[in-house]
């Protein structure tokens, strides 16, 4: 136990105080501009990402209205069929990749080393890293809407041959690949660091198993995100290489296979859908005990459920191929690991009914949005399970009953849980809490709302409304449903604006809540509100799963070893901090200018030796290979700090 | 720091993680696992598309010289046992047979990049297997490329090493020269090994269009005696770079940065092992 207050001997040097003088400048502000591009901080990072991503879910949340406003009555003229194809492709693109994946992340940084007892992550700025080529794609993807060749129109799934040089020809579609690349980089990256946090920088008693439900979904998510992005890698290498130096490997006339395509596509896009949900698994199984009043029901089950949805997310891909003639023996295979992996999600509710059973249940806004949750995405994997049925999926396909099943799952799944997940942690991060009143409409108007919008789909799928066509004649029987749904939407989008005005509104004059407001069960509680950057100033030690209701109970005990502790650490020295650095944003930099040379410059075969593009992508690469050098060479070198005890709340 | 002084660290055990693991060594782990999806999407690729040749795709087997290729496949495995030497030097804190090591593993990586010059170069002019030509030429040239381009960041790696273990320590770690050398050594370090494959590959062509005689080595320095002077340069430069000049900040404490770019040379040779078998070594069954 003593153990984690050693040094390691595998930092390197390790540098006190600011009695050195470094060649490479490290920057120490605090506030400012700099403080946020130079920041190592995780719980900074986390913020970060959030303000991204909910930047994104608002630019997204557009796009969907347009969509619906388009289809509000038949024949309509609204946009074009080809804005409409931009509008459907980044609409997806920018939900998944850039509101609900960073929203994730957010959590990932903020919350998870907080409730393994940690003080950052393992490398730090690596994870600085992983944000800025986040947003350096983030761009990527967005920057068509400005520049002639308009925004990525194949889809998010962009099959080939549609997405090849023959059908796509100007750069939109090389932007989109570009952009998912350094998404990937970036999502990878972050995984890593995440993986090694959890696996290695757990508070002394911290066992996997008595890991918070939230710590061990991000650890599965981590995991799915390392080995399911290098398929999606590869696809858009092969697609990259097709469209920018005429390779076969889409190009059916010299061999090509498209339905290689879809294959790695989903081999990587099933497992996407696990990556979007299994956070919001973990969100929602710290929130129903905590409002329940009870640990959760079944811990150990909840915890290989999860796992096991994330072995057999591998291997369910071709759900999504049903109708491409895989034959009879690939088909039921497929359709069997479908009907299996919906086994351990149902566990899973099972596990969190049996949570709220005999619970002294307190409704507050995170619980219902949590309760909201498990009733929605019943409903979406509900109509999961139809789908693995071939014969019925064959029906089904590229129907509206399809786009009414992932949003249930994904907006009553990931999205519900993630705005849970706000309410519920937002007095920790800011010290604040959001209205009862307010909070509760904002669910209700976004409940009704989403209902409203999607509950139709289904029927309209069954009725035969194809997915991705821009307008409709009105002798199909579609105008009364698509009617409702485009209501809906509207208020679903007044559900979210409610829901954001009375985030801004709490945030700068909400109710000033205390530490703990809702008497919760991990560690991350028993921090102040909002946490100061060092996090604990003594590490906890784990003594039961729901480890802050054990401190709350053995006050004098936990107090002791506490004040143990916080002497054996001064005499080392006080607490260490990671120096921030300039580099991971200085390489993030040359990462953009590279991926905007591949992807956006003309290939113009200038005088010289070298083009315009590749002029432009050996500056990027230049840039960035110059940033990891230095970052290598300033090395991890920090500083301590010396905090006084906090008084006791 | 003074266990240090000591000399006992234990390389295989972080007292301050959870698992005893060191952080640097799970990320590698991780990563490479994150890497094995990479390279088996890519082979497989390949392999799918062995299995439905259009009509007209060439003969991998009159294109291929497996010669050749069994000798790189050689040379990269045998870095890898340099690879491990090094680590095991600097977990002793030798740090000069480190640096012969990493030496060795990054000439023995760049002359199997030379070969994979000489044979892209090959296959592109005399076997007329491009890269646009022929769906294997596509997922050749594809999947060993990327691979090539794996171990050419191991090089690059390799190098950025070496040069790093000359950082000095003290008082002259403070003023700043060191980095401006660092960046100079670098520079000299990756033209002279450029250059050197160059001179290599083109005395190859030369060798070959001509026969291997004195008449052929004497026109050849004749026509590129720039670019030999240049690597002569080089090499006397990187000489004068390597001197001692006092104590340098680069011991056993950074054995575990050393080991996990080691992790990362063998996993490179591993996948090698596994490309050679698929797509060489396959054509040849029957």
């Amino acid at each position: 136990m003593a153990d984690a207050l050693l040094k390691s001997e595998f930092l390197g040097e390790d540098d006190h105080g600011a009695a050195k003088t470094y060649v490479l400048w490290r920057p120490t502000v605090k506030t400012g501009l700099m403080s946020w591009l130079t920041t190592v901080d995780h719980k900074r990072i986390g913020f970060l990402y959030g303000i991204s991503a909910l930047f994104f879910f608002l630019v997204g949340g557009l796009e969907a209205l347009f969509i619906r406003i388009q289809l509000i009555v038949p024949n309509n003229h609204f946009l074009s069929a080809q804005q409409y194809n931009e509008m459907f492709t980044m609409h997806a693109t920018t939900m998944i990749f850039l509101s609900i994946m960073p929203l994730s992340a957010a959590f990932f940084n903020f919350i998870m080393p907080l409730q393994i007892g940690a003080r950052d992550v393992a490398f730090p700025r690596l994870n600085a890293f992983s944000y800025w080529v986040f947003l350096a794609g983030a761009i990527i993807l967005n920057i068509g809407w400005f520049i002639n060749d308009g925004a990525p129109n194949g889809g998010w799934f962009g099959y080939t041959p549609l997405t090849t040089r023959l059908y796509s020809p100007n750069h939109a579609i090389d932007m989109w690949v570009m952009g998912l690349q350094l998404l990937g980089v970036a999502s990878i990256a972050a995984s890593l660091n995440f993986i090694v946090t959890i696996i290695n920088l757990r508070a002394p008693g911290m066992t996997m198993m008595r890991l918070p439900v939230f710590t061990w979904m991000t650890l599965v998510t981590a995991f799915l995100l390392v080995l399911a992005f290098p398929a999606i890698t590869i696809a858009l290498v092969e697609l990259m290489m097709d469209r920018l130096f005429g390779t076969n490997f889409f190009e059916v006339s010299n061999g090509g296979m498209p339905i290689l395509w879809t294959h790695l596509f989903w081999v990587f896009g099933h497992p996407e859908v696990y990556i979007l949900i299994l956070p919001g698994m973990g969100v929602i199984s710290e929130i129903l005990p905590t409002f329940a009043r009870k640990p959760l029901f079944g811990y150990p089950i909840v915890v290989f459920s999860g796992a096991s949805i994330g072995f057999l997310g591998f291997g369910v891909w071709s759900h999504h191929m049903f109708t491409t003639g895989m034959g009879t023996m690939g088909t039921s295979a497929f359709a069997l690991t479908t009907m299996v992996i919906a086994v351990p999600t149902g566990v899973k509710i099972f596990n969190w009914i049996g949570t709220l059973w005999g619970g002294h249940i307190v409704m507050r806004t995170p619980m219902l949005f949590a309760l909201g949750f498990i009733w929605m995405f019943m409903i979406g994997g509900f109509s999961g399970v139809m789908h693995a049925a071939a014969p019925a999926d064959a029906q089904q396909h590229n129907s509206y009953f399809v786009v009414a099943h992932f949003h249930y799952v994904l907006i009553g799944g990931s999205l519900f849980s993630l705005l849970a997940g706000i309410h519920y942690w937002f007095p920790l991060m800011f010290g604040r809490r959001v209205s009862e009143f307010w909070g509760k409409v904002s669910f209700w108007v976004v409940f009704a709302g989403f209902n409203i919008t999607f509950f139709p789909m289904h029927f309209l799928g069954l009725d035969g409304m194809p997915r991705r066509t821009f307008t409709y004649d009105h002798n199909m029987g579609w105008d009364t449903g698509n009617m409702i749904a485009t209501i809906g939407a509207f208020i679903l989008g007044i559900g979210v604006g409610i829901y954001f005005t009375v985030m801004i509104y709490t945030f700068f004059k909400g109710e000033k809540v205390g530490k703990d407001p809702w008497d919760a069960r991990t560690l991350e509680w028993s921090l102040p509100a909002p946490p100061p950057e060092y996090n604990y100033r003594v590490i906890p030690t784990v003594h039961a799963r729901d480890n802050w209701w054990y401190e709350k109970h053995h006050r004098a005990e936990v107090a002791k070893e506490n004040a143990e502790h916080a002497r054996a650490e001064e005499a080392h020295g006080g607490i260490h901090m990671p120096f921030q650095s300039i580099y991971p944003f200085i390489a993030a930099v040359g990462v953009l200018i590279g991926a905007i040379g591949v992807a956006i410059v003309d290939p113009d075969p200038g005088p010289g030796l070298i083009g315009k593009k590749l002029a432009v992508s050996l500056i990027g690469f230049v840039i960035m290979f110059v940033a990891i050098c230095l970052w290598s060479l300033e090395g991890n070198g920090g500083y301590h700090i010396h905090p006084k005890a906090e008084s006791e709340t | 720091m003074s266990t240090a002084a000591a000399g006992a660290i234990d390389h295989h055990h972080d007292p301050t993680t959870s698992t005893g693991i060191p952080n640097k060594k799970l990320l590698m782990w991780a990563f490479l696992a994150s890497d094995c999806m990479f390279f088996g999407c890519l082979i497989s690729t390949h392999l799918i598309y062995r299995l439905h040749p259009p009509p007209g795709v060439p003969a991998a087997r009159q294109i291929f010289s497996i010669e050749l290729t069994s000798f790189s496949t050689f040379i990269l495995l045998m870095s890898s046992l340099m690879m491990a030497l090094a680590v095991n030097a600097i977990q002793k804190g030798n740090l000069r047979s480190m640096r012969a090591s990493i030496l060795t593993t990054i000439l023995f990586g760049s002359i199997f990049l030379g070969c994979q010059v000489y044979e892209f170069n090959n296959f592109v002019y005399e076997k007329h297997l491009t890269i646009t030509n022929s769906i294997l030429g596509s997922t050749f040239f594809t999947l060993t490329g990327t691979h090539g381009t794996h171990v050419a960041i191991g090089v690059l790696w390799l190098t950025l090493m070496y040069v790093r273990s000359f950082k000095p320590s003290g008082p002259e770690a403070a003023k700043g020269t060191w980095l401006l050398l660092s960046f100079v050594h670098l520079i000299v370090f990756a033209a002279t090994l450029v250059l050197s494959m160059y001179l290599v590959l083109h005395f190859t062509r030369a060798a070959q269009a001509s026969g291997f005689s004195g008449g052929t080595c004497l026109s050849f320095v004749g026509s590129q005696y720039p670019a030999i002077l240049g690597a002569i340069t080089g090499f006397l430069a990187l000489r004068w770079f390597a001197q001692p000049r006092g104590a340098v900040d680069f011991d056993q404490h950074n054995a575990v940065d050393v080991e996990m770019m080691g992790l990362y040379w063998h996993f490179v040779d591993i996948v090698w092992i596994v490309i050679f078998t698929a797509v060489y070594l396959l054509e040849y069954i029957s």
